[in-house]
């Protein structure tokens, strides 16, 4: 469902992305690791259909998103990392909106508003104006936003940010009957334990390449050095030694 | 260890707002030392035409025994009046910001910051945001006097000593109305609240002046004798008041006859009312600050004319419809974008009320006259339009910015937005373009020819200055700022401004042949070409139109080509 081929992006002189090949097909979860500044969200803008490739190409469904966006942005449902919506708008109003520019409304719309409202627990604020909602309402409004015209593919930018604990739970089910149902969706996380449970296949990517890709088993087969847990390989592959320096710094 | 020691000093507070400024300054961007050399030149010129203009009427003035320094005395008091006005509004929303809205205050009240330099602080910030615009449009007037009356280099001391006061006792009487009105109401509605009133206020003093008629005033030959008139130059329009007291500090030295209690007033009292400020931002501002925090509860429910009103933008088809009842929407429930109206409001009835009192009929006024200038009109009906647009459309993309992520990762045609902005501006514009052209031409009486003439013109014209509007707006956005009545300011905005004149002189130009033609047939039975007429009118239509989509093809590249 998500072809990306020798997709790259520099700004100036600096390789944020550095020609990725990778395929998520139909009916996969997968998980996108990476430290921060690695190229995770540059991907996934990328792969929205936000930020332009320098070169490369990414296809939804089999449609290449430069050669015709409107047609692949049709199905496809994205979640930034920064909630930042219309502050004038309801909850509802949101949800009508973002069916309209996929060309959706009426009763199916509707139906679909508030029951995504209510699973997220929003129903009492769905007449309230955006401005007075917390971070965490934002971000389950948006992911609300994403699942309301039903798109075939997700592209999530850390989805469990500002999050409680309930709504992290009622996230994780729904993204996995939502893959079960024949969907796709790729996400990136920093909550490793996220990935490991959640995830079909994991990239971790940093200074813009793919370090390592497969299921659980592949990276634990791949790894060396017997690590067993996702955090083992994500901190060998990342070269992250966080113990020394966190003593050298209290020590500093 | 001295204690002033552990808290953060004043300027390192200030330091990053200083910092701010220095890395916008130095930024090099692609064609940012055009934009310098541009706005430079255009604040040149227009320093420069307001030194011109006063310097030439104070040069007069000063030419009149006795009454000559009054006249210019009264005319200084006048315009600190405006000025101490304008401030005291700025200092009131600025204080707003900086004091309970800023993005850094819950660093610094969470820090060990001291309360007093934290006010300090805010204060000379606050300050520092309201007052530039002020100073900056002082600069010329000061000079003027200077050399009109010969105020010597000392003269620039003097007007330091006395417009550092002036600027400090409005910064600290507005942030202590907001700090007195957050502890009232939430932060969010006292906003609301303090961008109506204070449009009301100024809509209202400008109506008042205008209905005053001062330019009967400013006849002599109205008072009954040169005494009483002198004697009403002497007296001080509010002797209370701040901009009376450096009036007349600035005049004594003017007249070399220097009076420094003005300056003592000035001072002791600034000093005074930074006691009081202080004082009562240590009894309030932590219980404001804490009121700040919470939001203001705002329901929005469909109501029976939201719902006439979309079933009848029914027709547009699913995503235009949501398109233009997102922007009524936010337009609306926007106060810093809907009390704006209140100012279009009273810019149409002053308008009007100048139609109106135009001495265009009776004695001596031929049907040339009369008929030519209703046509001239249209060049002040355009720059109305021109500037309502910059208000109105300019801003819709750059409105956008921050929730662009979801425009551009949806099957959204970005041509759809750049329409839907446009005609979501144009329709209302053009209702108001319309309604101002046929009642100040019914006022004037004008001819069945100059009226279609201004119906054709208006309407082309509103759309060209509408997708100019649309173009530029898109072109320069402004994304990083949330108040819409901000971003007409920007560089862009002038661009516009400037794109706007341009296109309505060339309009103007382009029709007078062929109206001066008929005009002139109608009143000294000359023959009208009407082949200059389809000529004069058909290169304006021509001209609008590609000023209406040039604009806007141009605009959907950059959008299209924008990472947001």
């Amino acid at each position: 469902m998500i072809e990306l081929t020798a997709l790259t992006k520099r700004y100036g002189s600096f390789t944020a992305v550095d020609a990725i090949d990778l395929r998520v097909p139909k009916g996969e979860l997968f998980g996108f690791l990476g430290p921060n500044g690695a190229g995770k969200t540059t991907t996934l803008r990328m792969i929205a259909g936000i930020l332009r490739p320098t070169a490369g190409t990414v296809k939804i469904g089999g449609v290449d998103i430069a050669a015709d966006p409107i047609a692949a942005k049709r199905i496809l449902g994205f979640i930034p990392d920064r909630p930042f919506i219309y502050e004038k708008l309801t909850g509802i109003e949101f949800l009508r909106f973002v069916g309209g520019l996929y060309n959706q409304n009426g009763k199916d719309i509707e139906h679909r508003s508030r029951e995504l409202l209510a699973l997220f627990d929003l129903e009492n604020w769905r007449d309230e104006l955006v401005e007075s909602y917390s971070h965490g309402m934002r971000q389950k409004l948006i992911i609300s936003s994403a699942f309301v015209h039903k798109p075939d593919v997700i592209v999530v930018d850390e989805p469990m940010v500002g999050l409680d604990p309930k709504a992290a739970r009622i996230l994780k089910d729904l993204f996995r009957e939502y893959v079960r149902r024949g969907h796709t969706i790729m996400m990136s996380t920093h909550t490793l334990e996220v990935a490991e449970t959640m995830c079909d296949r994991i990239g971790i990517i940093q200074n813009g390449k793919i370090r390592a890709l497969g299921t659980m088993a592949d990276l634990r087969a791949a790894s060396t050095h017997g690590d067993s847990g996702l955090e083992d390989i994500f901190l060998r592959l990342t070269g992250e030694n966080a113990a020394r320096e966190f003593v050298d710094v209290l020590d500093a | 260890m001295p204690e002033e020691n552990l808290t953060p000093s004043f300027l390192h507070l200030l330091s990053p707002k200083w910092q701010t400024i220095r890395a916008r300054a130095t930024k090099k961007e692609q064609g940012s030392s055009g934009r310098a050399v541009a706005l430079g030149a255009v604040g040149i010129m227009f320093w420069g035409f307001i030194f011109t203009v006063l310097f030439r009427l104070l040069s007069y003035f000063k030419g009149i025994p006795e009454i000559g320094p009054l006249l210019a005395g009264k005319l200084l008091g006048l315009l600190l009046l405006s000025f101490f006005g304008m401030l005291l509004l700025s200092n009131v929303i600025a204080s707003l910001s900086t004091f309970f809205l800023a993005k850094d205050l819950d660093l610094l009240v969470a820090g060990p910051v001291d309360w007093l330099r934290l006010y300090f602080a805010k204060l000379t910030e606050t300050c520092a945001y309201s007052s530039w615009m002020v100073v900056l449009l002082a600069v010329p007037i000061f000079v003027a006097y200077g050399v009109a009356f010969d105020g010597g280099p000392m003269f620039v001391l003097v007007v330091i000593a006395a417009l550092i006061p002036f600027l400090i006792l409005p910064t600290v009487i507005g942030s202590a109305v907001t700090l007195l009105l957050v502890n009232a109401f939430p932060a969010r509605r006292t906003r609301d609240i303090l961008t109506v009133i204070g449009l009301l206020a100024a809509g209202g003093l400008v109506l008042l002046f205008r209905l005053m008629r001062p330019e009967q005033l400013a006849r002599p030959e109205g008072f009954k004798s040169l005494i009483e008139f002198i004697a009403v130059l002497k007296t001080p329009t509010s002797p209370w008041l701040p901009s009376e007291w450096v009036q007349t500090g600035l005049m004594s030295w003017l007249r070399h006859e220097p009076d420094f209690l003005p300056f003592y007033l000035l001072s002791s009292t600034s000093a005074a009312f930074l006691v009081l400020g202080a004082g009562l931002h240590r009894q309030l501002y932590s219980k404001g600050f804490t009121k700040a925090q919470e939001g203001a509860e705002r329901w929005a429910k469909e109501t029976r004319s939201s719902s006439l009103f979309k079933r009848m933008l029914a027709p547009l088809g699913i995503v235009r419809r949501e398109l233009v009842l997102k922007e009524v929407r936010l337009f609306f429930r926007d106060a810093t974008q809907w009390s704006q109206l209140i100012l279009l409001a009273v810019l149409v009835v002053v308008y009007v009320l100048n139609i109106k009192l135009l001495p265009i009929r009776g004695g001596g006024v031929t049907f040339f006259v009369s008929n030519l200038i209703p046509f001239l009109n249209l060049v002040l009906a355009g720059f109305v339009l021109a500037s309502i647009a910059a208000r109105f459309i300019f801003p819709g993309i750059s409105l956008e910015g921050r929730t662009m992520w979801l425009l551009r990762s949806s099957p959204l045609a970005m041509r759809e937005l750049l329409w839907s902005k446009f005609w979501v501006g144009t329709i209302p514009l053009l209702v108001m373009a319309l309604a101002l052209v046929t009642v100040t031409g019914m006022l004037m009486h004008v001819t069945e020819f100059i009226m279609l003439v201004s119906i054709f013109t208006i309407t082309m014209m509103t759309f060209a200055i509408a997708g100019l509007a649309v173009g530029f707006g898109t072109m320069y956005p402004r994304f990083e700022t949330e108040n819409a009545a901000q971003i007409p300011t920007s560089f862009g905005g002038l661009l516009f401004m400037m794109a706007s004149i341009v296109l309505i002189a060339a309009v103007i130009m382009l029709e007078a042949r062929p109206v001066f033609g008929y005009l002139g047939s109608r009143a000294f039975g000359a023959e009208s070409s009407t082949a200059e007429m389809v000529i004069g009118f058909g290169l304006a239509g021509l001209l609008c139109a590609a000023a209406t989509l040039i604009p806007i093809r141009v605009a959907l590249k950059r959008l299209e080509a924008l990472e947001a």
